[in-house]
């Protein structure tokens, strides 16, 4: 099934006339991803190279790319044939980004589902942080809240529903599971996914143009279990912006 | 130097918005902006500002702003009037599509919007850093605007001080560029994930807007569109301000400009960005009807919009408002039309509206 997958051509589809996106496939799946990667990689190069005229930015996410445009810039029907002839011949690209070591707390009050995730997977709630905590997550896109990311990887025995009643007001920086996904909740928010934890590290920061979003489409990381006092020293440091965010690089990225 | 006004009355839900924030969808951050960019783009014509200055966008009621240092001026587009109160205690009435100049201690409050958005520029725009490249609040996530949220009593918006003879103002004819008709989409990227007869429904039967309408989307009660065998739900992909997602109950939700960068809702149609203005100033229970196009109409229409707003801004009068005494026929007619600048590519650039997806799929 994947290799059929693999070898199925990158369709173009029609997002309005100031955007296109091209479609890799229609599943969450690391194959697909990676040529979403690719593809990105593609368009980096060629931006920076000034050869994508009248193109504004591009979006990827699990399966795709969106390539937003002006249409007063950018003949859209021969941009969408070139985006599509490019699509085709780009690459694969995997894990292209840095690997973090995030904090988390998973102590009793950052982590208010853990206890009943660890029942409804028959194991304790030491046997789930270990697997969270064993675990490198890759980031698929960040969408839903600014610097909201999607993370694969989490382990079939993890596997959950959403709460059948979201939450009114999910924590910021609350680490949460649904489905096989993993997240993290920049924002206060409401939602309805497990949580498990919370990191004190900043997820989203607007005033850093550079880079605002802390996590990367293309990124991993891994959740390196604190206790409370490790949490609100960090908490503290990242308040009063003396926390070093270049520390929780544990590996460098590829591209 | 520079002039300033004191927000004296708050009004409701009153954001500061330039053309969007670009250049972030890919890590989650819409593109914001004014919803009717026209109008916007007028109200700054009206004052000499640059197209992309930033403003103040009246969704309900409109704020009073009190001038507390330099003489300065504010220009109202849309359906908006305005009374000043000046601090020797005239009153004086301000116009829709009109500019008046506030000297210090003078306060103007405007009033309600009749329909849809209107808005208020400031001479020289609201000076202000801006977040992420851009001075449009997006409210869910406290960026950009004055500290990321609606005006509130008390805040001081910095403009620059009218240059030029304080007893001439300007107005302009109307709403630029006004359309009718059906609004324009182009179908997809998901139109294969509805059934033919819904795709029919769609496209041939009207649409009525519901309560449920604010910035990231609006939500349609109509004819409810069935999803095909290949369902109600896909892998999140892109989205953007004009996407119409169909959720399982298969009534439509238009994402505006603060949406999402992603959904999981089967898109059945996106609305050109000619007509994604239009959407702004629908109210609940007023009909729409859809008609699908291709990229070239599009195109011609955009092109026939910006043509529009600038005949629009050549057509921009002079007046002396009541009490002061007329000297026109000394200065003649059209003042202005040096004054005006009107950069279309850089308005078009980063025009767009984004909405968002109230029950998203994995909240």
């Amino acid at each position: 099934m994947l290799a059929s997958q693999l070898q199925s051509p990158p369709r173009l589809l029609s997002l309005g006339d100031a955007a296109w996106t091209v479609e890799f496939g229609a599943e969450i799946d690391p194959q697909i991803h990676g040529r979403v990667l690719g593809f990105c990689s593609l368009l980096d190069t060629l931006s920076d190279d000034d050869r994508l005229v009248g193109v504004v930015e591009w979006v990827p996410t699990f399966r795709s790319v969106t390539v937003h445009f002006d249409p007063l810039q950018a003949d859209a029907m021969a941009l969408g044939e070139h985006l599509l002839g490019l699509a085709g011949q780009s690459g694969s690209l995997s894990a292209a980004g840095c690997r973090w070591s995030i904090p988390v707390c998973f102590e009793a009050d950052c982590a208010p589902d853990l206890v009943d995730v660890a029942a409804s997977c028959g194991m304790s709630p030491e046997a789930v942080i270990d697997l969270m905590t064993g675990t490198v997550f890759s980031v698929y896109m960040l969408g839903f809240l600014p610097g909201f990311p999607y993370l694969g990887g989490l382990p079939a025995s993890l596997e959950m529903s959403r709460l059948a009643s979201p939450r009114k007001v999910v924590p910021a920086r609350s680490i949460a599971i649904a489905g096989r996904m993993c997240a993290a909740y920049p924002w206060e928010s409401p939602g309805g996914w497990r949580l498990l934890g919370r990191t004190p590290v900043r997820l989203f920061d607007p005033n850093n143009r550079r880079r605002p979003a802390l996590l990367a489409p293309g990124d991993e990381l891994v959740w390196r279990p604190v206790g409370k006092d490790e949490y609100l020293a960090i908490e503290r440091a990242c308040a009063a912006g003396e926390f070093d965010l270049a520390s929780l690089v544990q590996q460098e990225g590829v591209a | 130097m520079s002039a300033c006004v004191e927000v004296v009355e708050s009004g409701i839900a009153v954001t500061l918005q330039d053309l969007g924030r670009t250049g972030y969808r890919n890590i989650g951050v819409p593109v914001s902006g004014a919803l009717d960019p026209i109008m916007m783009a007028a109200a700054n014509a009206l004052l000499g500002n640059d197209t992309a200055a930033t403003v103040l966008e009246v969704c309900l009621s409109g704020p009073a702003l009190k001038a507390v240092s330099g003489t300065l001026r504010v220009a109202l587009t849309g359906e908006l009037t305005g009374q000043i109160l000046s601090a020797n205690g005239r009153l004086l009435k301000v116009g829709a599509w009109e500019t008046a100049t506030l000297f210090p201690g003078d306060l103007i409050r405007i009033g309600s919007v009749s329909r849809g958005v209107a808005y208020v520029g400031l001479s020289g725009g609201i000076q202000l850093a801006g977040q992420l490249g851009s001075c449009s609040t997006y409210l869910r996530a406290a960026i950009g605007g004055y500290q990321g949220r609606a005006l509130r009593v008390g805040d001081r918006l910095q403009c620059h001080p009218l240059s030029g003879d304080p007893w001439l103002e300007f107005r302009g004819s109307g709403v630029p560029a006004a359309q009718s008709g059906p609004i324009r989409v182009i179908p997809g990227p998901q139109d294969e994930y509805f059934t033919a007869a819904a795709l029919a429904d769609f496209f041939g039967t009207p649409y009525r807007v519901s309560r449920d309408a604010d910035r990231m989307g609006m939500r349609l009660e109509g004819r409810a569109l069935a999803h095909n065998e290949k369902g109600a739900e896909i892998v999140s992909d892109g989205v953007t301000p004009g996407s119409i997602q169909v959720p399982p109950n298969g009534q439509p939700i238009v994402l505006m400009a603060d949406c999402q960068t992603s959904g999981g809702y089967p898109k059945v149609a996106t609305v050109i960005r000619a007509d994604l203005p239009r959407l702004a100033h629908l109210r609940p229970g007023d009909e729409v009807c859809f008609a699908a196009v291709d990229h070239a109409v599009a195109q011609l229409a955009l092109r026939q919009q910006l043509a529009a707003l600038q005949a629009w801004r050549e057509a921009i009068e002079s007046f002396r408002p009541p009490g002061v005494i007329d000297e026109a026929a000394l200065y003649g007619g059209n003042l202005v039309s040096g004054a005006i600048r009107g950069d279309e590519a850089a308005l078009h650039e980063s025009v767009s509206m984004q909405g968002f997806e109230k029950g998203a799929r994995h909240v």
